[in-house]
This record gives C-alpha cells, sequence and structure tokens, in this order.
C-alpha cells in the first residue's frame, strides 16, 4: 500500500475541468508535479490538503480516506504544505509562526491555559524550544523575532518551510519553494530538503517550475497539463517523453529546459 | 533616577492635590496622568508596581472619600476596560469584528436584574427577589449564559469575514435590544422598555460603603480578567486566534481548528462581558434597554481601536480614555462654561450669557470623540500603545 494515494481526481469550477481523473500514488522520497501554468498543480495540491472537495475520485493516506476531513484533520494526520504565494502570518515573529504550525500536536485544553499548571508550562517551553530548532535547520535563528512580514524574500520562504516542518508531517508538500530564489539559493534549499527526508523519514511532493531542480532531486516526476496527467516516471523518462514535450514547447522542439518562471 | 523622582513627585502631588481641591478635574486628570506616567516611565519593575498598587488599592478609595464622583468615574472606568478586554479578543486578537458586543452585556445584566429583583415573581409566583448573597453565584451564573449567547451568535457567523460578519453581528446586539424592550408580553420577562429595578445588591464586606465596594470589586476583576487575557494571549490559544486574523486559510492548513477557535474568541470575549453585566446591574440597581445601545458597542469597539487593537495596555488606556471624557472633561466643561455664563463673564464684548445651551460641550460628546478617532486613524492607526511581539530567548538545547 503506498503511503499517499490519489485516484481519479476531477475538480470542476463550473464549466472548467480543472483536474480530469488524475490518479497519483507515492511511496517515499520526493516526487515532483510539473506542467505549464494553469495545468491545475496548485488545485491538485488543495484538494490533497483538504482546501477543496473534488466532484470525482479519492484520496487516501496511509489507508485512511483524507475526503470529507477538514484542513486541520489532515496536517494533524501528518500531511502538511506551504503555498505558492508565500502565507505567513504577516504581524507576527518567525517563531510564532512556526509555534502555531505545532498547534495539531498540542493536546492542552483551556484550563491548562488558564491554570499555567505545570504541564502547560512545561508544554511552552519545549514547544519554544522546538520551534527555535526548526528556525535553526532552515537558517533563520538569528530571525526568530522578527515578524514575518519584515523578513526578506528568501527568508520567507524558508519561514514557510520550517513552518509546515513544524507539525511534523510525514508528507510534505511544497508548492513552488524556489520560486524567485536564485540558481544557488534554490540549491542550497534543495540540499536543505535531501537532509530532511533522510533525518526525518520526510515524504515531499514538489511543485516546481525550475527543471534543473526536479531533474536533480526528484525520484519521480509527474506531468499535467490541462488537468490530466500526460506522463509519470523517472526525470530522465519525462524529459523524453513527446507529449511533455510537446506540452511545454509546442508540435517541434527540444526538451524542457530552465525555469519558465512563476 | 530622575524619572523614578518625577514618578513618586508626580503621584503624591496629585493625590495631595485632589485631596485639597477636591472638585477640580483638572486635577484629578493629572492624578490619572501620573499613572500613564508611572506606567511607562524608566523605573525599577517593583517600584512602578508597587506605585500603581498603592495608587489603585489606596489613594484612589482615598480620593473617593472627597469626592465620591471619582470613585464612581473609576469603577466605570473598570467596567468598560473589562468589555474592551473582552472585545479585544474578539475583534484584536481573532480579528472577528463583533458590532453588536453590548449584546452580552446586557445578557448577563439581566440574568442577574432578572433574579435578583422582584421582578421574577411575576415569572415563577413567589420566593424572589434571591438574597444578595446570591450575586457571587450569579457573576458565574451570568459568564456562562454570556458564554453561550456567543457561542449562540458564532454558529451562524462561522463562514462569514469583515464587512458581513460585522453586519450580522450589528444585527444580533439589535435583536438582544429589541428583545430586552419586547420581552414583557406575553411573559414578562424582562419588563420592556421600562426596566427592571429595585436589583439586590450583595451584601457588603467589612461594612464597606457602595462605592468603594463596587470600586473593589471592579478592580479585583479587572486584575483577573488582564490575567486571564494574558495567558490566552500567550498560549497556542491566543497564537490560533491571531493565525486566524492573520490568514484564515494558511490557519487551518496549518492544523488550526477553524470552527473551535472561532467559537472559543466569541465565548470568551462575551463571558467577560457577562460578569461585568451582572455586576453593572447590581451597581445600578435599575436597567433598562437603554443602557445597551448600538452606540454603545461602538463605544467599546472605539476604546480597543483607540488604545491599539490586541494590545492588553492598550484596551486599559482605551477603555479609560473614552470613559473620562464622557464622564468627566467634557462635563466638566460644561459646567465651568455655566458657571462663567452664569457669573456674567463677557468674552471681546459678547457675553457668554447669550451663548445658546445648544453649545454646551456635553452635548457634543460623540462629535468630539467622532473627531479624536479620526485624527488618531490619521495619525496613529495603530493605537496609543500598539500590540507589541513577544521577544523570545534565542536559545536552543544544543542548538
Amino acid at each position: 500500500m503506498p503511503l499517499f494515494e490519489a485516484r481519479g481526481v476531477t475538480k470542476r469550477f463550473g464549466g472548467l475541468t480543472a483536474l480530469h481523473g488524475v490518479d497519483f500514488a507515492l511511496e517515499r522520497g520526493i516526487a515532483s508535479i510539473i506542467g505549464p501554468n494553469g495545468a491545475g498543480k496548485t488545485t491538485l495540491f488543495n484538494v490533497f490538503t483538504g482546501l477543496y472537495v473534488p466532484d470525482e475520485g479519492s484520496v487516501t493516506f496511509r489507508g485512511q480516506a483524507l475526503l470529507g476531513l477538514r484542513p486541520d484533520q489532515i496536517t494533524t494526520l501528518g500531511v502538511c504544505r506551504t503555498f505558492q504565494n508565500i502565507r505567513l502570518f504577516a504581524n507576527m515573529t518567525a517563531v510564532e509562526n512556526v509555534l502555531v504550525g505545532m498547534n495539531s500536536r498540542i493536546t492542552l485544553g483551556l484550563w491548562d491555559v488558564l491554570s499555567h499548571n505545570p504541564r502547560f508550562r512545561r508544554s511552552e517551553s519545549d514547544l519554544a524550544a522546538r520551534a527555535l530548532g526548526l528556525l535553526d535547520r532552515v537558517g533563520l535563528q538569528a530571525n526568530a523575532n522578527v515578524v514575518a512580514r519584515n523578513l526578506p524574500y528568501g527568508d520567507r520562504r524558508r519561514l514557510e518551510l520550517a513552518r509546515a516542518l513544524a507539525s511534523e508531517p510525514a508528507l510534505l508538500l511544497l508548492d513552488e519553494p524556489t520560486a524567485g530564489m536564485t540558481q544557488g539559493e534554490a540549491g542550497s534549499l534543495m540540499r536543505l530538503l535531501r537532509g530532511l527526508v533522510a533525518d526525518l523519514d520526510l515524504t515531499i511532493i514538489l511543485i516546481e517550475h525550475n527543471m534543473r531542480v526536479v531533474m536533480e532531486v526528484s525520484d519521480r516526476v509527474t506531468v499535467l497539463d490541462h488537468g490530466e496527467k500526460i506522463a509519470e516516471g523517472s526525470p530522465r523518462e519525462v524529459q523524453a517523453s513527446p507529449r511533455v514535450i510537446e506540452a511545454y514547447l509546442g508540435r517541434r522542439g527540444a526538451a524542457p529546459r530552465g525555469a519558465r518562471g512563476a | 533616577m530622575t524619572q523614578t523622582l518625577l514618578s513618586i513627585g508626580l503621584m503624591t502631588a496629585s493625590a495631595l492635590g485632589v485631596a485639597t481641591f477636591p472638585r477640580s478635574v483638572l486635577i484629578f486628570l493629572l492624578f490619572q496622568g501620573s499613572l500613564v506616567f508611572v506606567y511607562r516611565a524608566r523605573i525599577p519593575e517593583l517600584l512602578r508596581w508597587s506605585l500603581l498598587v498603592v495608587a489603585l488599592l489606596v489613594l484612589m478609595p482615598v480620593i473617593g472619600y472627597f469626592n465620591g464622583y471619582y470613585l464612581e468615574v473609576a469603577t466605570q472606568v473598570g467596567i468598560f476596560v473589562v468589555l474592551a478586554l473582552g472585545l479585544n479578543i474578539v475583534v484584536g486578537l481573532a480579528g472577528l469584528l463583533d458590532l453588536g458586543y453590548v449584546a452580552f452585556f446586557a445578557v448577563g445584566a439581566y440574568s442577574w436584574a432578572i433574579f435578583g429583583s422582584p421582578h421574577a415573581n411575576i415569572i415563577f409566583g413567589g420566593g424572589f427577589p434571591l438574597a444578595g448573597g446570591w450575586f457571587y453565584p450569579f457573576l458565574l451564573i451570568g459568564l456562562c449564559t454570556a458564554a453561550l449567547t456567543g457561542i449562540l451568535l458564532g454558529l451562524p457567523v462561522l463562514r462569514l469575514h469583515g464587512d458581513y460578519l460585522a453586519i450580522v453581528t450589528l444585527g444580533f446586539g439589535e435583536v438582544i435590544r429589541v428583545l430586552a424592550n419586547n420581552l414583557d408580553k406575553p411573559i414578562n420577562l424582562t419588563n420592556g422598555p421600562k426596566g427592571i429595578t429595585p436589583i439586590s445588591r450583595p451584601p457588603t464586606p467589612l461594612g464597606l460603603p457602595y462605592g468603594e465596594y463596587f470600586y473593589f470589586l471592579v478592580l479585583l476583576l479587572v486584575v483577573v480578567v488582564v490575567i486571564v487575557n494574558r495567558r490566552l494571549e500567550d498560549s497556542h490559544i491566543g497564537r490560533a486566534w491571531e493565525a486566524i486574523r492573520e490568514d484564515e486559510l494558511a490557519a487551518r492548513a496549518m492544523g488550526v481548528p477553524l470552527v473551535r477557535m472561532k467559537l472559543m474568541a466569541f465565548a470568551c470575549g462575551a463571558s467577560f462581558a457577562g460578569v461585568m453585566g451582572v455586576l453593572f446591574s447590581a451597581k445600578q440597581i435599575f436597567i433598562n434597554p437603554e443602557s445597551f445601545t448600538f452606540l454603545e458597542s461602538i463605544g467599546v469597539l472605539a476604546m480597543v481601536i483607540l488604545g491599539g487593537m490586541g494590545s492588553i495596555p492598550g484596551a486599559i488606556l482605551g477603555a479609560t480614555v473614552v470613559t473620562v471624557l464622557n464622564l468627566q472633561v467634557l462635563k466638566g466643561f460644561s459646567l465651568w462654561l455655566n458657571e462663567l455664563k452664569n457669573a456674567g463673564v463677557t468674552v471681546l464684548g459678547y457675553s457668554l450669557a447669550d451663548l445658546p445651551t445648544q453649545f454646551e460641550p456635553a452635548k457634543y460628546e460623540r462629535m468630539v470623540f467622532g473627531v479624536i478617532l479620526v485624527l488618531m486613524m490619521i495619525f496613529r492607526p495603530q493605537g496609543i500603545f500598539p500590540a507589541r511581539r513577544r521577544q523570545r530567548e534565542l536559545t536552543t538545547p544544543g542548538g
């Protein structure tokens, strides 16, 4: 049984079919979803994380059906994500952003909070230490008390990653994590992801436009176009697929190359 | 060092001043100002808090002995501080714009007013009013009733944001007021616009006069509410509320249970108002729907905005400024102008006695208030004491 599996996912918005019978399965490692703009990649993520309810199809994680669950329940099960257009809690500090990410792991109730009992105090200091540890991991420790709004762009992307990691996910969905980064920054982010996969037993699904990143880091690549899966396989196989070449470049041309931009 | 001396000096001088000239509004304002100064001054924490405790626990009641009205003002300030802190949770932290907040205050007030007055005999036959001692359990009952009402309001508005939420909560506030106004038929629950009186008061300990008694009770509740507020704010619950305010969709995706957290915000905010409602009805002896109009909700909201949304010191200061402005500054100004008129003073050849009564400053209460809000929004939109982010120690084990 795969860790994560989606079958026949169809999502319509009025007359537009954003996803058409998409199958997707993942055992472990890093999988990438690529495709031209408007192919339905982010819609697929929104279905996976419970923000959209698909019209047809099923999504299971560790054998449990995710459809019908609220986004926070899905996060509690161990699926968390980042957003294409960075959605941090802008007026909260970096460490507070990460702490919010831990909410699904907190079992304390109102009484613990109001009474400030030892259980609560221990939990708060543990959380703070873990949050700072995560910030350290993504290289943001010095900016822990900086309000998210004031962080530079690259740091905001990395903070979003730390916030998603805070929920202790087994499956992490990253929506264009290297968008707007230089090739060097993207490379170091990918090294970080590789490390996380190894250390935390993390499985990652990546939406990415930066082809160098995709080809370097992915174990498998899925290509979407107009809401349909047109190719799937190892990076090499996908690169050679005529349908992929056609989707990216039109009828005659070379293999996809370089970033298409966000 | 200079600030230490200045703090002690200012507070002592103004307190003595109030004792010497108990009628002077200006000197009482100076006393209040000295409290703010002490709160902000660069002095040792221990000194700061001892000064504030002495001022509120000792000086203020003594001042009240010289002029009972000042104690009444201080009590009113306390009531509004609690209301502002409650609304601050809903609006400031969770970002849910609530324009009908005073409804929860009304629910608390009516819950004690009905059972703490002979009025309940009309409904239940006899045995009322409840003895004054019941007032204390009713603080808790008022809290629960208001919290339940909060959840009741929260349920239908869970999906609403911004303007839409504001409209519905505004309607809700009006519904409660209109209910209070009209539930004298078929069963006389609220006695309609005539209101309910006399409402029992609790027996005071140590034979304390009611003025002082309610002052201390309000002060105690303010302290409790501030502690509760701070603890909520510095916990996963407060962080979840702020996350909802910042980005609801991201908060959901990060594992914040939206429904539970929103309902909790409404319930917590409402419960503060409920407790204060119970106290208010006992203090006033008489309540009617006039005390719970839309304008009151707006007033409390203005306190929160003026002070700084999401900031506890801000809500306290906002409530103080607005209440003092309404009860003292404008009224005092009117009184002073009247004295000048009666004394037949002329300014630049114009006899003040000819001044039409329409020019009384007390009648411009809401206008002055509006102008202050407009100026605030232009020059200091974040409020007087904006919320400050908590700074954490940057140490990790083995970091």
